[in-house]
């Protein structure tokens, strides 16, 4: 019954990889895709969040670090060998992977709001780093110029005609739904393993979890590390879909702000949250910046995250299952 | 079976425990008892390994438990409760039984029910199967006194501390948990340790008994003998 359950999500992710692709061939738009990019990219921010934050109870306020710091080894990666797109997406995961298990060992002995606090000072040592390291550019940032013609083992990626994707907006978007679909399946597969519960058990209760057999320490640092993949994978992919990176974009504020706001009010319980805070933030966010201005958009964060402390605690997820419940 | 020598704790300028030795033999059912701030609960954190920086040494089994973490420590086979309840209160009953029994029991170890079915047998046993997908933040304190102990046991320990389990109890339901208690010491000759204030139960429960005052142990012998103690007696009552 289990195995059938989860051959079935499995499928159903398959299916939704193979529909982004078939969506690239038959849309035309192109905003549509950056558009869709954007929202994407909220939704792995927010399930990287919520491995740390809702899982095993860490509020990470600096993901933009983890972010910004992929997006930085990806761009290192190209000055120094030329790398391609993937190796690039591979190299900024693997960093901040490592950033993230670094920072787990350090910092995890701190909790609540000593731990938030940590988490932002190495946002703002990270982008002080990078804003004086002229290598990549400095505070002035730099230009990433996609390149003419990409192949994998002779088959023509992007281009106008005879190749898989039209342009490089499509293949993004592709890659992206496919780490998207990759982040929910590995936080469906912690939710349901030994090594989720383990995660509940010390957010629930740290000193009693360790006297139950649950070795915290090792569960925390793979948890980090995890979380800091995901982030370093998102921000691995993020120059070439601006083609400009700069210190002040790639370790926003904003960043930090939206992967943790989109789980609150999506809900932490399950992967569903924060994949639904990122939706309806990421769209309402992306309108607003197209009809009235994009500064309205962390307003918009602002005013869901106090409605939703508020009114729902536990989010949309907390919502929708009190709705379940009085409908039975 | 477990062995303390010359364990000391001070908190800053407070001496909780001091030079405090002891030995626990194979199968035996030992109280221990003590007004208030002994250090009878500090006593059972260092044993369990919630508090690492003590000097002296446990042994356990004949190896030296000073360096092992308190998750290594469950895992050799040494289980508490808490004497102010800890659920992992996201999960349902069973779910907390299900951490212990992932994490600190060997696979070989888990009995012919496996996973589940152990969880149920434990739930079974101190009656609270009927709550077991109640989400546990929902129980009455009694209740969850008897998940504290239901948890320990899945530990499947060699070694169980009970810190004042049956606190607030019936007197019914003292006797319960303390034929639990006593089935479980005979059946499969695990060491008990029991904590408590309700005299009549860690009497008839203890085959020997340990008074701690001040973090010295005033008394070491049978349950007769110590009530008899004149230092018991005024460590409970004053001069």
């Amino acid at each position: 019954m289990k195995a059938r359950r989860d051959t079935r999500f499995y499928l159903i992710i398959a299916a939704v990889l193979i529909l982004s692709y078939l969506v690239t061939t038959a849309m035309t738009n192109q905003y549509y895709f950056f558009a869709g990019f954007a929202i994407l990219q909220f939704i792995v921010m927010a399930l990287a969040w919520n491995i740390l934050g809702g899982y095993v109870g860490y509020v990470n306020f600096g993901s933009a670090a983890f972010f910004g710091m992929g997006a930085y080894a990806a761009i290192v990666a190209l000055q120094l060998f030329n790398a391609s797109l993937f190796t690039q997406i591979v190299i900024g995961g693997l960093f901040s992977a490592l950033l993230g298990f670094l920072t787990g060992y350090l910092t995890l002995r701190l909790r609540g709001v000593y731990f938030a606090i940590a988490t932002l000072a190495l946002l703002v040592v990270s982008e002080t780093l990078i804003a004086n390291f002229d290598y990549v550019g400095g505070a002035a940032g730099t230009y990433i110029l996609p390149t003419r013609k990409p192949t994998i083992l002779g088959v023509l990626i992007v281009g106008k005609q005879d190749a898989v994707f039209g342009n490089y907006k499509e293949l993004l978007f592709f890659i992206m739904s496919f780490i998207t679909l990759a982040a929910i399946a590995t936080c469906s597969f912690i939710e349901k393993s030994k090594f989720g519960r383990g995660l509940a058990a010390l957010r629930d209760n740290e000193e009693a979890a360790e006297c139950m057999g649950v070795p915290t320490l090792k569960l925390k640092l793979i948890a980090t590390t995890l979380s800091g993949l995901f982030m370093g994978v998102t921000g691995g992919i993020f120059p070439y879909y601006l083609t400009f990176v700069d210190p002040t974009s790639a370790f926003n504020l904003d960043i930090s702000i939206n992967a943790l706001a989109m789980p609150i009010i999506g809900g932490t319980a399950t992967w569903l949250g924060p994949v639904l805070g990122a939706i309806v933030l990421g769209t309402m966010q992306q309108v607003a910046t197209v009809t009235i201005s994009s500064e309205l958009n962390v307003l918009i964060v602002g005013i869901f995250l106090v409605a939703i402390v508020l009114f729902a605690p536990n989010g949309f997820l907390g919502l929708i299952d009190k709705f379940l419940k009085r409908g039975n | 079976m477990l062995e303390i020598k010359n364990l000391s704790k001070n908190f800053g300028g407070f001496v909780a425990l001091s030079d405090i030795n002891l030995k626990v033999e194979p199968g035996e059912r030992l109280g221990l008892i003590g007004p208030n701030g002994s250090g009878k609960t500090t006593l059972i954190n260092c044993i369990s390994g919630t508090i690492q920086n003590y000097t002296g040494e446990v042994q356990f089994n004949g190896e030296t438990l000073n360096d092992l973490k308190a998750y290594q420590r469950a895992r050799m086979g040494i289980a508490r409760s808490f004497q102010i309840p800890k659920p992992f209160k996201s999960m349902t009953i069973k779910q907390n039984l299900l951490v212990p029994l992932e994490y600190a029991v060997q696979d070989n170890n888990l009995g012919p029910h496996g996973l589940d079915g152990e969880a149920d047998r434990i739930l079974d046993l101190l009656g609270l199967a009927d709550k077991a997908n109640d989400i546990s933040s929902n129980l009455t304190q009694i209740e969850m006194r008897k998940l504290e102990l239901a948890r320990a046991m899945a530990v499947k320990p060699k070694l169980l501390i009970s810190d004042e389990a049956m606190a607030g109890l019936s007197s019914n339901e003292v006797d319960d948990i303390l034929k639990i208690l006593v089935e479980l010491n005979e059946t499969t000759k695990i060491t008990i340790i029991m904590i408590e204030h309700i005299m009549r139960a860690v009497m008839s429960f203890s085959e020997r008994v340990i008074c701690l005052d001040a973090g010295e142990i005033i008394a070491n012998a049978t349950p007769q003998e110590v009530i008899k103690e004149p230092a018991v007696e005024r460590a409970y009552l004053g001069e």
